[in-house]
Formats: C-alpha cells, structure tokens, sequence
C-alpha cells in the first residue's frame, strides 16, 4: 500500500451537535440548525458563517426515515448558507465518518479554506418494525436479507462466530453495555444518559407506580442476564447490547490548517485518514473481525506516522456491543481474540489504560445512523481540549482515533487526531 | 452447462428449479455464490455456471427473536424463533440462508458446525411467490 499524505494540513476549530434521543415535534432541519448553532457558539474566536464555502452532509436514509430527498441543500438552506455548495454522503452508519473525509479531501485539496461538515437522521418517526426494515436495507437485499437477516441479526452471527473461536462469554458482551452506559451517564447530550444501575431503579420505581410486583436483580450483571428485563433480541444479542433508535444532527468546523489559529488558539489537527470497502459478511473470509476497519485504520495510522499504541482515547462504532469488541482487535489495541478479556478486565474503561467510547458511545449517547461518524469527532474535539466536562478523561490526549463503520463493514472510515 | 447471464434473476429462477448455482471462474477456477459477472481476482468475464453440492457446515447463525416484516407474515415471532445463518459450502464459499432442524429456541454454540443440506422454501402464490434458499441440518 503506497503512503499517501494530505496535500495540505486540515483542522478541527468548532463541533456541535443536537440533543440524541427521539423528539416527535422535531424534523432533521430543527436538529440540523441546533448542532449548527452550537457549532458557531463554540468557535473560540468566532466565526462568521459568510466564511463557510461548502458543507458534507452524512445522511442515511431520509426518504425511508421522513419522506424527504435531496436533504443536503435544505439543511444548507436552513442555516443560512446559500448558494453555498451542499453535498449529501450515504454510506449507511458510516456516511457523517466518510462526510468527515470528503471534508478533510476538500480542504486538503486546497480547494475551500472553511468547510463544515455534518450528520443527519430522525429515525423515530417511523414504528419499529419498519426502522429495521429501513436499516436492513444497508445490507445486500438480494442475497443477505432474503435469509432473515437483519442488522441485530448480522453481528449475533458475528458474535457466535467470534465467541465459538475465542471462548468469549455473553458477560464480556455486557461489561461493554455497562461501561458505555457509565459513560452515557456522564453526558447530558446523551440518549441513554443512565447507568445500568438508574435504568435498574427506574423500573423499580415504575412497578411500583403501577402496582405491579417490583422486580428485584442482585446485581447490574444479574439485570442483564434477566430474559424479562433484558430480552433477547437477536441471540446471542439482547436490548441492551443494541444502540437504540436515535434523532440526532452533529457539526464539524474544519479549515485548513494555516489559519487555524485565526479561529482557535487550540485547533485539533486531523493527521490521518482511511477508508475501505468490503463485500456482504457472507463473502468474508474471516468473521471475526471486520477487514475493511483493518485496511482504513492501517491507511490512516501510516499516514499519521503513529502506531495503536500511541492512540490514547478511541471513539469506536458499537452500534452492537460486539463491534466495540471487534474494533478493539481490528484497530490493533488488543490482539484479536484478546478483546473480549480487555472487555471484562476494564481496561478500556474512562480511567484505564485505553479508554473507547468516553461519550457513552453509540450505545447510550444514541445512533442517529448518519450522524454518528461525525458525532464521534464531536467527542473526540472535546476530550483532547479538556472540555467533556465530568467524563473528561484524567490523561493529556495528544493523540486521538475515530472508528466509524457502515453496514457490517461494507464499507470502514478511520480518522486520527492531534492536539499539538 | 447453461447460458443464462450472471444476475441475480437467474439465481432465482434457478432455485425454483430446485438447483443451487454458483458463477466458476475460468481463468482461477475459483466458485463465486452469488454469482458475479466478473471474477474480482482477475477482472475476467469468463465465467460459466456451475452447480453446488448443497452441502456444508454452519459457519455462524443468529437465533431471531425480533423478526423484520417478512419473517413477521411467514409466522415468525418472539415465541417463534427462527435462525438465520451463514454456511460453508462443500465448494469453498459462504452463503447467507435460513437454517432449519436446530431449535431456534433455543440456541447453543455448539450449533457450530452442523453438518447441512440445501433446501427450497417456497413463501407465497404467483406473483408474490418465491424461492428462498435455505440449510436443513443433515
């Protein structure tokens, strides 16, 4: 694989996002302005939205979601940007990550000098059933769906694949549900902002409201294993080792890297990017891991010069728990079959040694799919400038790495961030 | 040993005819399923069809509790899991079907590996209708 560098350099100087969680009376565009207003507010030196030449709007599915197309140019519209040049990425759960990297291809092309890039989606209008049809559809609807399949459904297959390989247990499953929900916990903006142990007490407390019998668990890890209160979902994957339906919007600021400082004194620098595709999960030649995330991590720690172990803080796509667990191996933190111990062992936990998914992750902050890739450069932004507020992290962040995957990993876009 | 071209409509009217077809590559040798009009190997077109055992192994599956629409109409619920799984076939490659003969109510690691045989599942009359693949455990 040939090294490849940006042609120039590229910096984050302002993020925001909406609320994650599911507002009846809200429309993307309502989401959209929110993420975008906070975006502007956050710019340490301010900005004026005159200076943005052209917006990256990741998007999954707003026909199917809220029976409107050709979004991008109305969330352009919405926030005052015309005639400015709006295009929409669709690449499933991963279209905000790739939105991020035509931005960054953008600026580093030297054809815009301030480019905001964005994520969209508003899932909760639609009744359940047809939010999994409308996500199954991201998989191979001639050849995949036909078998049943759906999107819980894929990863349950991945995860009896990895836990018959490696002896992984369903508990290593669930400390990943625990410590994103610690995270969640911790971050007002999230969907989930609960412990396992508040969503325990919550339903105590709404038992006895209603007067029925006021179920009682020993422990978070007994609440998980309970068929009743945690029901299977796909198995081996229950409720809680699933990302809940999310509305969401979230914005990124990014400008090339010389006048950086006209906006911020303390820019983070984007020094890699990676993307790569794969076929449907049936044509892989290994289940246990996702080999496109391999291959965009690889593109991108090479073109950053640095290796896993200098990452420091990882936001990684767990729209299922067992992806965070994949993810752990494929961004090469643990050695594959070893991720699930690290799991169980803590060690990505806010204050171990590798911490992943500091914002609760998809898991609890939420998934609203298309603005999830972008989201995480939102908490990625934050955390290295000392700005996640009780979820900080209690290490500097020098070196920082996004993980956003599409599909099944039919398509994987990695990104790495500096902080100088 | 047939000159249908390499789309999915004729996988489809293969399995009606109760047959499993893959696309062989000419130049590698190598079976695709689905088949694929150009060897991604190779970048050849020189494919033909070429028709699988039906047998394999169960590589992963998934036991499914919460069912999308299709499966919701064809009986399927909370109550009645059904398995979706992806199989090694005998020739080489990997396809994603429904398993039939485990008992999805209860699934088991241990269903890795059983042994499977092709089967045709015919869901729905004339213009609805269709032919799904799917594994019954041998």
């Amino acid at each position: 694989m040939k090294a490849r560098k940006l042609g120039r350099g590229v910096a984050i100087v302002g993020v925001g996002m909406s609320q994650f969680g599911a507002f009846p009376g809200k429309t993307t565009r309502d989401l959209f302005a929110e993420a975008f207003l906070e975006m502007r507010d956050a710019v340490d030196k301010g900005l004026d939205p005159n200076d943005i030449e052209a917006l990256f709007i990741g998007n999954y599915s707003s026909e199917l979601f809220e029976g409107q197309g050709h979004t991008a140019p109305i969330m352009a519209d919405w926030v005052g940007l015309m005639p400015r040049p709006a295009t929409r990425i669709e690449d499933a759960c991963a279209s905000s990550g790739v939105a991020l990297r035509q931005g960054v291809m953008a600026v580093a092309s030297g054809l815009h000098d301030v480019v905001m890039v964005g994520g969209i989606e508003k899932m909760s209008d639609l009744p359940i059933a047809e939010v999994t049809d409308t996500l199954a559809k991201a998989a191979d609807v001639l050849y995949e769906i036909p078998a049943g399949f759906t999107f819980p459904g894929f990863y349950a297959a991945m995860a009896t694949a990895y836990m018959h390989r490696y002896g992984a247990s369903p508990e290593a499953l669930m400390r990943v549900a625990l410590k994103n929900h610690d995270n969640g916990a911790l971050n007002p903006k999230a969907q989930f902002n609960q412990t396992i142990a508040e969503v325990m007490a919550s339903k105590r407390r709404s038992a006895e409201k209603k007067g029925l019998p006021v179920p009682e668990w020993a422990d978070e890890m007994a609440f998980l294993r309970d068929d009743r209160a945690n029901p299977v979902i796909a198995w081996p994957l229950r409720l809680f080792d699933c990302s809940p339906v999310t509305d969401g919007a979230t914005a990124v600021l990014l400008v090339a890297a010389d006048i950086a400082k006209q906006f911020t004194d303390d820019p983070v620098y984007i020094i890699g990017t990676g993307q790569a595709s794969d076929t449907a999960l049936h044509g892989r030649s290994n289940l246990t891991s996702i080999a496109s995330a391999k291959a965009a991590s690889q593109m991108a720690y090479q073109m950053a010069g640095i290796t896993p172990a200098d990452v420091k803080i990882a936001e990684v796509h767990d729209c299922f728990t067992i992806a965070e667990i994949l993810a752990s191996e494929d961004l090469g933190f643990f050695v594959p079959g070893t991720g699930h111990e690290a799991a169980e062992e803590g060690l990505t936990a806010r204050h171990g040694p590798k911490p992943i998914n500091t914002s609760g992750g998809l898991k609890a902050k939420g998934h609203p799919v298309g603005a999830s890739g972008a989201g995480q450069a939102v908490e990625i932004f934050k955390q290295m400038r000392g700005q996640a507020g009780p979820r900080q992290v209690d290490r500097e962040v020098d070196l920082a790495l996004t993980h956003n995957v599409g599909g099944t990993g039919q398509t994987a876009v990695v990104h790495i961030y500096e902080r100088k | 040993m047939s000159d249908r071209p390499f789309i999915e409509h004729s996988f489809q009217a293969f399995l009606r005819e109760g047959r499993l077809m893959g696309a062989r590559s000419r130049a590698t040798g190598k079976v695709y399923i689905p088949p694929r009009p150009i060897d991604p190997e190779t970048h050849s077109s020189d494919m033909e069809w070429v028709e699988l055992s039906g047998q394999g192994t169960l590589a992963a599956f998934t036991a499914v509790f919460i069912g999308p629409a299709a499966m919701v109409e064809a009986g399927y619920d909370r109550k009645n899991p059904y398995m979706s799984g992806i199989v090694q076939l005998a020739e080489g490659p990997m396809i994603s079907a429904q398993i039939l003969g485990l008992d999805a109510a209860h699934p088991d690691l241990s269903f890795i590996g059983a042994p499977l045989t092709a089967t045709f599942l015919q869901r729905g009359e004339g213009d609805t209708g269709r032919t799904y693949l799917a594994f019954q455990t041998s």
